[in-house]
């Protein structure tokens, strides 16, 4: 492996002139560039999300609240619950594997450059096609809509007859769009691993961020494509006269609820997959320790991608399944919590005898462990079907899959900020703007999504725009509103700490958590070709084998 | 070795303390008065409420016991092995993995899940599959947004507000509750008698429920169906058999029309409220909307969402969007003497 780090002479940005900088940023097909737009434009798009959060959380602080109409609250938690999922967690997800996979397994770039961009720009444009609803969704002539069916948008609230003008229609392309970009970029995430990892690197020694990321490819290619043929199938029941969703022509509801929960559960590991994957390099880093079982780490990410296909209609409880049906889907779904807890064992183990350093990555990380521990065992209650038939679509679901997007997914992908800024910009982050972000986010988290729960076991329904006094909801629902508040200091506190290290921050070297991955063996940020020799590797830490000459890791593996 | 199996026969009765104290704080919670509320899930009263109440304490209790187990092992670790002051700089011992260990934590889990596993399909067959025999029959129809009642043995068609007898254990009458919808999905919902179903256009579905103590329970719509989802509350009133069967009997009868509101009805019949709503015994018979043959019988308006007051009947006559913006209903433009004529109307129909 390369030991000699080969600075790139640059030109100062500041001498090229600004149209030319944009140029080469539109044009470009470097994974490292497509990477960071990705992560920009998931964070537009979290500001964005989050002040919809806002506003519905202001609606809902007091009963009979009248901050918003009906038809705007249900605009806004579509397109919130839209927006996270496809336009945040999603870029993420792809951002940080398009920038760190082809650099962690010694890559020159992804395996389809051109690819890679055109799929950004999709993506990219499906998010500006579902937000140009508020304005262009009534046609020539209105003011416009947003879509307002929910974001599992289920028939036939989605018909023509229910849902005139285009505001659906801008909600399904929007998604077919974007979902035609996922499927690229997922294509070229599996390209990339199982085709350009460097010498000697085998699957086995792989980096796990890498094997999450492609695990994570192979369900969206699986979840994509049925979402993509139920919007097909919806534009064509409200274009061209088809009847697969329309009840009143003997379409079925149901029907939809498949399509989409096949993709819908599929997609959740889509979206938690990397987050493993993060916590997996940065729980070993800061513990000072290898990860512990790392071929059982494989085993059970693959197991959790096969199993995960078969879940999905533990979302379909109160639909009116037979027994036998319902008894199935409770197997399979506590079925997934085997594997996903040996995670959670495994990076306790590597925790354990460690030499454990709380920098804000760490942090992050053991907060993650800690929720996303909870999200798995309200997520087991949800399983058990009956106590489902209680907590479907109530505050209580909320709760838990806020806990896992929100306390398991965002919090590592924090996490991942500071862990690879000072790889990506060459400077450190402020570790003391760092830690407040965390204790603020923590705090608003916990005020938010803790108390959540307690409306929803006493009989809140999502997606009401109000709710009546004397239900025992109030108390809570005020709670829930506060944390938001913390949350959204934390939100600020995040974005200055980034703006100001990116100009202010202290020089970072090139590896300054002393980590064992290839992306910390080349300069910090990383020239354009990654690498100035193509590393050659003997084990999953090729940097503790060049720091560790007399230990070197490759002897036990 | 002989550590190993002393700490696993201590863990054994700590574990048993734990659920017990974890159930018993799930009740005691449930009862307290904070958490007191018409529609808590942790107090049921009807046999598929308590059978599923059953279930949810034993999964409390074995989720409790994982999340305190795992946590404290967290806590530990986070507490024990952070990096000391006097830290010597040197990197800790590299364990790679140990098969005994990982083993143990993928098989205790699978056992975890079986027990799960088995509890829960038992409730799912008895709640699923043993539907009472000899029960009454009444059909729900969801509409936007509000509920349609029908009663096909006693010729009873009713909205809003659902009334059944109460079932006494010793000799059930229970209710069997058929679930159709008229427009998109809905989900039935009342959380001290049973889980949610929902309704669902183009299918049929099936709860049912057997209340044991007379008394009016709460809900609502537990599906989004649309802009006014929120304000589709559900009340069902468990009476005793005989005011049940007087229900039944007053219910089943034609309306009675008095005279004196002759100009409601006429403009009533004239300007399109009959398209939607059915008056019995009147040229009335709209399906759209509410039954009103027995308006007055009802409490609440508009799913729940108001007392059945005269002010605010006139409100709604006036303009529904008043009370429920989004709701079918349009505001029919009424001057002054119409709205007070019909309003007079509808206030007869007893």
């Amino acid at each position: 492996m390369s030991t000699e780090l080969i600075a790139w002479p640059r030109a100062p940005e500041s001498s090229v002139p600004f149209v030319e900088r944009l140029h080469g940023w539109v044009t470009t097909v470097d994974h490292k560039r497509l990477g960071l737009m990705y992560i920009l434009y998931a964070m537009v798009f979290l500001l964005i999300g989050g002040i919809e959060a806002l506003i519905m959380r202001i609606q809902l602080a007091v009963p009979h609240n009248n901050f918003v109409s009906p038809q705007v609250f249900n605009r806004l938690f579509t397109m919130h619950g839209t927006t996270m999922i496809f336009f945040v967690i999603m870029p993420l997800v792809f951002g940080f594997a398009n920038y760190l996979v082809p650099l962690m397994i010694g890559a020159r770039d992804m395996a389809f450059p051109r690819l890679n961009a055109f799929s950004f720009w999709l993506t990219a444009f499906g998010g500006i096609l579902l937000y140009f609803s508020w304005l262009g969704a009534n046609g020539l002539y209105g003011a416009g809509n947003a879509p307002d069916v929910g974001w599992f948008a289920y028939a036939p609230l989605t018909s023509r007859t229910f849902s005139v003008g285009h505001s659906t229609d801008y909600w399904t392309l929007s998604l077919l769009v974007s979902g035609f970009g996922s499927i690229g970029a997922a294509i070229n995430i599996i390209a990339t691993t199982l085709c350009l990892r460097s010498p000697g690197m085998t699957l086995g020694k792989m980096p796990l961020f890498a094997w999450l990321n492609l695990v994570m490819a192979g369900l969206v290619i699986l979840a994509i494509s049925p979402l993509s043929a139920a919007q097909i199938m919806l534009v064509i029941d409200r274009y061209l006269g088809g009847h697969f969703f329309d009840t009143q022509a003997g379409g079925s509801a149901v029907i939809w609820m498949h399509f989409f929960w096949v993709f819908g559960h599929p997609e959740v590991y889509v979206l938690v997959l990397p987050a493993f994957g993060i916590a997996s390099e940065i729980i070993p880093v800061f513990s000072r320790k290898a990860i512990f079982g790392y071929p059982i780490m494989v085993a059970a990410t693959v197991a959790i991608g096969f199993i995960s296909m078969s879940v999905w209609a533990h979302h379909m409880f109160t639909v009116g399944m037979s027994s036998n049906a319902n008894t199935f889907f409770v197997l399979s779904t506590m079925a997934i919590a085997v594997p996903t807890g040996i995670k959670i064992f495994n990076w306790l183990a590597t925790m354990w005898g460690g030499k454990i350093e709380f920098k804000a990555p760490m942090l992050f990380c053991t907060a993650f462990l800690f929720q996303f521990l909870i999200a798995g065992l309200t997520g087991i209650m949800q399983g058990a079907a009956p106590f489902d038939w209680h907590l479907a679509n109530s505050y209580f679901v909320i709760a838990h899959f806020h806990y896992v997007i929100v306390g398991g997914i965002l919090f590592t992908f924090f996490a991942a900020f500071y862990y690879w800024f000072p790889k990506v910009t060459g400077r450190m982050y402020n570790e003391t703007l760092a830690k407040l972000h965390f204790w603020l986010f923590f705090i608003g988290f916990h005020l938010t999504f803790d108390f959540m729960h307690i409306p929803g076991l006493l009989g809140m329904p999502r997606r009401i725009y109000t709710y009546e006094p004397g239900r025992g909801w109030e108390t809570w629902n005020l709670i829930v509103t506060i944390g938001v508040v913390f949350q959204a200091l934390g939100i600020l506190v995040f974005i200055v700490n980034l703006l100001w290290s990116y100009f202010k921050g202290k020089t970072a070297g090139n590896d300054p958590w002393d980590a064992w991955t290839l992306e910390w063996s080349t300069s910090s940020p990383p020239p354009a070709y990654n690498f100035a020799v193509t590393p050659s590797v003997k084990s999953r830490r090729p940097l503790w084998d060049l720091k560790h000459p007399e230990d070197p890791d490759w002897r036990y593996e | 070795m002989q550590d190993v199996y002393s700490s696993k026969r201590m863990l054994r009765p700590a574990l048993k303390v734990l659920s017990t104290l974890f159930c018993l704080s799930t009740t005691s919670v449930a009862d307290s008065p904070t958490f007191s509320s018409p529609t808590n899930i942790f107090a049921p009263a009807s046999t598929p409420a308590h059978s599923i109440f059953g279930l949810n304490l034993f999964v409390l209790a074995i989720t409790g016991a994982i999340f305190v187990t795992v946590f404290s092992l967290l806590a530990y670790a986070v507490v024990k092995f952070r990096k000391r002051a006097d830290d010597d700089g040197r990197e800790p011992a590299q364990v790679y993995g140990s098969n005994q260990v990982e083993v143990a934590w993928t098989v205790i889990p699978i056992l975890i899940v079986v027990v799960l596993f088995m509890a829960t399909a038992r409730v799912i067959a008895y709640v699923q599959m043993a539907m009472p025999e000899n029960a009454m029959q009444v059909v729900a129809v969801g509409h936007q947004f509000w509920w349609e009642y029908r009663y096909p043995g006693a010729n009873v068609v009713t909205a809003n507000e659902l009334h059944v007898p109460v079932s006494d254990p010793a000799h059930p009458t229970p209710t069997f509750i058929k679930l159709l919808s008229a427009d998109t999905d809905h989900s039935f919902w009342v959380p001290r008698l049973a889980g949610k179903t929902d309704l669902i256009p183009n299918r049929t579905n099936t709860t049912w429920i057997d209340p044991q103590q007379v008394g009016l329970y709460l809900g609502q719509c537990a599906q989004y169906c649309g802009t006014q989802h929120a304000k589709m509350l559900l009340r069902v009133y468990v009476q005793s058999r005989s005011d049940f069967d007087r229900w039944i009997q007053e219910q089943s009868q034609p309306a009675h029309v008095s005279d004196t509101a002759s100009e409601g009805r006429r403009i009533f019949e004239s300007i399109g409220c009959m398209n939607c709503h059915a008056v019995a015994g009147t040229a009335a018979d709209g399906r759209f909307g509410p039954d009103l043959t027995h308006l007055m019988s009802r409490d609440t308006i508009a799913s729940g969402i108001a007392p059945n007051t005269h002010e605010k009947l006139r409100q709604w006559i006036q303009d529904p969007s008043t009370l429920k913006p989004g709701a079918r209903m349009p505001a029919m433009g009424l001057d002054e003497p119409e709205l007070n004529a019909v309003t007079a109307y509808v206030e007869t129909l007893r």
